[in-house]
């Protein structure tokens, strides 16, 4: 039943090379010979049939998929920005229709009418989303659910009906849904190649239009750029994506082509330029990776080869991202956790001098323990990563401020007793209610906003609850 | 290419004494997956979460594949359980992404379900065994061949299966009315008087990932949502009260699936896309018709309404 198997024109073999691998290990040695002939057989013979592109058939779909992440990872990094992701998905289902008809018009897979049908059914299922959305109030979300399963119903319904009548050559058309790189011919692959060249192009020459109409489009009018124009003709050229998508990853998965690349992109950049960029770059990755994949074993469909290995890659860049990834983000927040411990620290070393009256230096580490609500154990992890960092001079059990420390802690102290003092004196907040908030804004006030409040403040010297407030004098090093 | 329409083969003859039992089955069976379907679709309208109806339908494969796999079956409680889970999943992993990264909700929708989707494609095409389950059931669905099974009962397991279903679906939605209605329409007044947004979300999730595998092996993973949304945007286009609209959309799914049968009779086509289709035609008539929303009655009212201007301009000169 699997007729994606039955497009492929690779040799079937008797035996998964998975299976075979894991059969490799845990058969007993008798064996292992054997099966491993059997799976490398298989598995190398592929690979090298797709790294010498030799076999007509490896070129075509390595091309076409190459010319398909190009196109799909520039448009899809439009409807990403966008915001209307999921326009990509209902234009696929909604090319069905268009699809049928095409094929019902030559009853071969011919590219062009199959093209024409496609472009013209998603340009209809682009403008039935906005009429309904104008006429009515349906919201755009459902609109796009209505437009994309009931064209989808129509596209299924003329499908079966095809099917009915000329039941041998429907095998073709039914690689629509699900995609067959192996199955891309020389026409299919001009077209594709037609079609990115064209989308390409007119990206190029209207990106600066494109580019307004995406992020601000009150402005975009105000400068007399049409942005419903540039909006359907963004519909047409992702139609036109979608169309030359179908071939390879099927209907289903189309969005997926579309989508994942951009928000990979996403991640790793705020520049549109360099998004667009990134995302074809990694469009064309994916693809040529996931046909590669799919290749490698019998019976393996290609459009969800590709898909899985575009969202192997997006979890990759969604945890190591330098910016935005999740563990660069947690690196940061642990580091901002420790250093605001550190300052804590330095803090109550601060606040245990003054209440001595600075006569005495060196403070025990059980009293900074006591200063700060922390047990035996924690105070001496702080100590120790305070000593590290060269704030504080340990002797034994007594501490005492580095210089670096002691001009740290007197800022932080001064941040605090400042804020304090600005929340009170310019906010007309009670001074029982400004510790809290100068408890965590003391640990990311810069110098600038300190000079002018102190400017604003005109230099004061004790703060809301009658503490002084240090001068932190900076050295200048010219 | 299109058959001659002959009242009697097309619209009789499926409710002689002969056929009836087949008509009914069939057409049941449409109904009650189109209802379920289309009842909780009317939830997920009024929350504008039309789009994670599509995800869930299309990320629930895995789970099903994988309890197919598991236990060789494609009805009962472990595909349930397993599709459930898929569904579960989907909507944690969807909050996940947006919470921790800049991906906008529609962009983690799109890259969760396609995932989820291939990875379930990937385990069909590496399906073999006992159970039917391939491509092309996922694709369109298998309604005349499960409504027509035999069980232990009179009916269909699937049917039955539907039939509990639609039933538990009603009665749910009707006994957190409360929860539901609040917390769609306003999140903050639930929050203050105790209701779980959060709660009632993910446990409307699980639900409907029930109600989408229940429909699965019938209609196939893409026509679900259309099952989903027709049926409540044609009912929110008739009227703006929720019990009303409740109502109309068990209406829409009826005369759905009987005109769907019909047609795919006369046709000889698909019968779950010939009952889109004819979902499709009476939202089509409900847009142009709606009296508060359609087309024609709006543009009366504008006409009306300026007659009336230009009637009261000229009165005043």
């Amino acid at each position: 039943m699997n007729w994606w198997s039955s497009e492929r024109r690779i040799p079937v073999s008797n035996c998964y090379w998975i299976v075979a691998i894991v059969f490799l290990l845990a058969a007993p040695s008798a064996f292992a010979a054997r099966i491993g002939d059997l799976s490398e057989t298989t598995v190398l013979e592929q690979a090298a049939r797709f790294f010498t592109f030799q076999d007509p058939a490896v070129r075509m779909a390595l091309i076409g998929c190459i010319l398909l992440g190009i196109c799909c990872g520039l448009l899809g990094t439009f409807i990403v920005v966008r915001q209307f992701a999921l326009v990509g998905d209902t234009l696929a289902h909604a090319v069905l229709p268009g699809i049928a008809l095409g094929y019902l018009w030559s009853l071969e897979k011919a590219p062009l009418p199959l093209f024409i049908g496609a472009v013209a059914a998603g340009i209809i299922g682009a403008v039935v989303v906005s009429l309904i959305r104008q006429t009515t109030k349906t919201k755009r979300d459902s609109a796009l659910g209505i437009v994309l399963g009931g064209f989808y119903g129509v596209g299924i319904l003329l499908i079966s009906i095809i099917q009915e009548r000329y039941p041998r050559d429907v095998a073709g058309l039914k690689s629509f849904l699900f995609g067959s790189a192996a199955a891309l011919n020389e026409s299919d692959v001009w077209m594709i190649g037609i079609i990115t060249v064209v989308s390409v192009v007119i990206l190029v020459l209207f990106y600066g239009q494109f580019k307004v109409v995406s992020f601000d489009g009150v402005y975009a009018r105000s400068i007399g750029i049409s942005a419903q124009f540039f909006h359907y003709l963004l519909m047409l050229l992702l139609a036109w994506a979608v169309v030359a998508a179908l071939q390879a990853v099927g209907v289903v998965l189309v969005s997926a082509m579309l989508i994942i690349p951009a928000a990979t992109a996403y991640l790793l950049t705020d520049r549109l330029h360099w998004m667009l960029l990134l995302s074809t770059c990694f469009g064309i990755l994916v693809a040529a990776v996931g046909a590669f994949l799919s290749f490698l074993g019998p019976n393996l469909p290609t459009g969800p080869f590709i898909v899985l290995t575009a969202s192997a890659v997006f979890l990759l860049v969604f945890a190591f991202a330098p910016r935005h990834g999740l563990v660069s983000r947690w690196w940061r927040r642990l580091k901002q956790t420790r250093q605001i411990t550190r300052e804590n620290s330095l803090k109550a070393i601060y606040h245990l001098q003054e209440a001595g009256g600075f006569a005495e230096e060196w403070i025990t580490i059980e009293k900074l323990s006591e200063q700060r609500h922390r047990s035996a154990e924690e105070t001496q992890q702080e100590v120790t990563s305070l000593v590290k960092h060269g704030l504080v001079l340990r002797d034994g059990n007594r501490l005492q401020f580095s210089p670096t420390g002691k001009s740290r802690a007197a800022e932080i102290v001064r941040n605090h007793r400042l804020w304090e003092l600005y929340l009170t004196d310019r906010a007309n907040i009670a001074p029982d209610h400004v510790h809290d908030d100068a408890e965590k804004i003391e640990h990311i006030l810069g110098e600038e906003t300190i000079r002018r409040m102190e400017e604003s403040l005109n230099l004061p010297a004790v703060d809301p609850h009658g503490s002084q407030i240090p001068q932190v004098k900076k050295e200048v090093t010219s | 290419m299109i058959p001659e329409f002959d009242w009697g083969v097309f619209l009789s003859e499926p409710w002689n004494s002969y056929q009836i039992e087949t008509t009914m089955k069939i057409v049941g069976m449409g109904f009650l997956v189109s209802a379920a379907c289309g009842w909780i679709g009317v939830f997920l309208i009024v929350r504008r979460m039309a789009l994670i109806g599509d995800a869930i339908s299309h990320s629930v494969l895995p789970g099903i594949v994988l309890a197919a796999m598991l236990f060789h079956t494609l009805s009962g409680p472990w595909i349930i359980i397993g599709a459930g889970l898929a569904g579960f999943l989907t909507t944690v992993f969807i909050e996940w992404i947006q919470k921790h990264s800049r991906i906008k909700s529609d962009a983690a929708i799109g890259i969760v379900f396609t995932s989820l989707f291939a990875l379930g494609i990937v385990m069909v095409s590496q399906m073999k065994g006992s159970v039917h389950l391939d491509a092309d059931c996922v694709l369109f669905g298998n309604l005349a061949e499960v409504a027509t099974r035999n069980g232990d009962f009179i009916l269909p397991p699937n049917m039955i299966q539907a039939a509990i279903v639609l039933g538990l679906t009603i009665l749910l939605s009707l006994m957190f009315y409360k929860e539901l209605l609040v917390s769609s329409f306003d999140p903050i007044l639930a929050r203050s008087i105790g209701i779980r947004a959060g709660l009632v979300h993910y446990g409307k999730m699980a639900w409907l990932s029930v109600i989408v595998v229940t429909a699965f092996e019938a209609v196939g993973s893409v026509i679900v949502i259309a099952m989903l949304i027709i049926p409540g945007a044609t009912a929110l286009l008739l009227s703006d009260k929720l019990r009303v609209a409740l109502v109309l959309s068990l209406v829409h799914a009826l005369l759905s699936s009987v005109i769907g049968y019909h047609l795919a009779l006369w046709l000889n086509s698909n019968i779950p896309a010939a009952m889109v289709v004819a979902g499709l035609l009476l939202f089509g008539l409900a847009w142009v018709f709606s009296p508060s929303q359609g087309i024609i009655p709006v543009w009366m009212a504008r006409r009306d309404f300026s007659e009336r201007i230009a009637l009261s301009r000229s009165g005043r000169k």
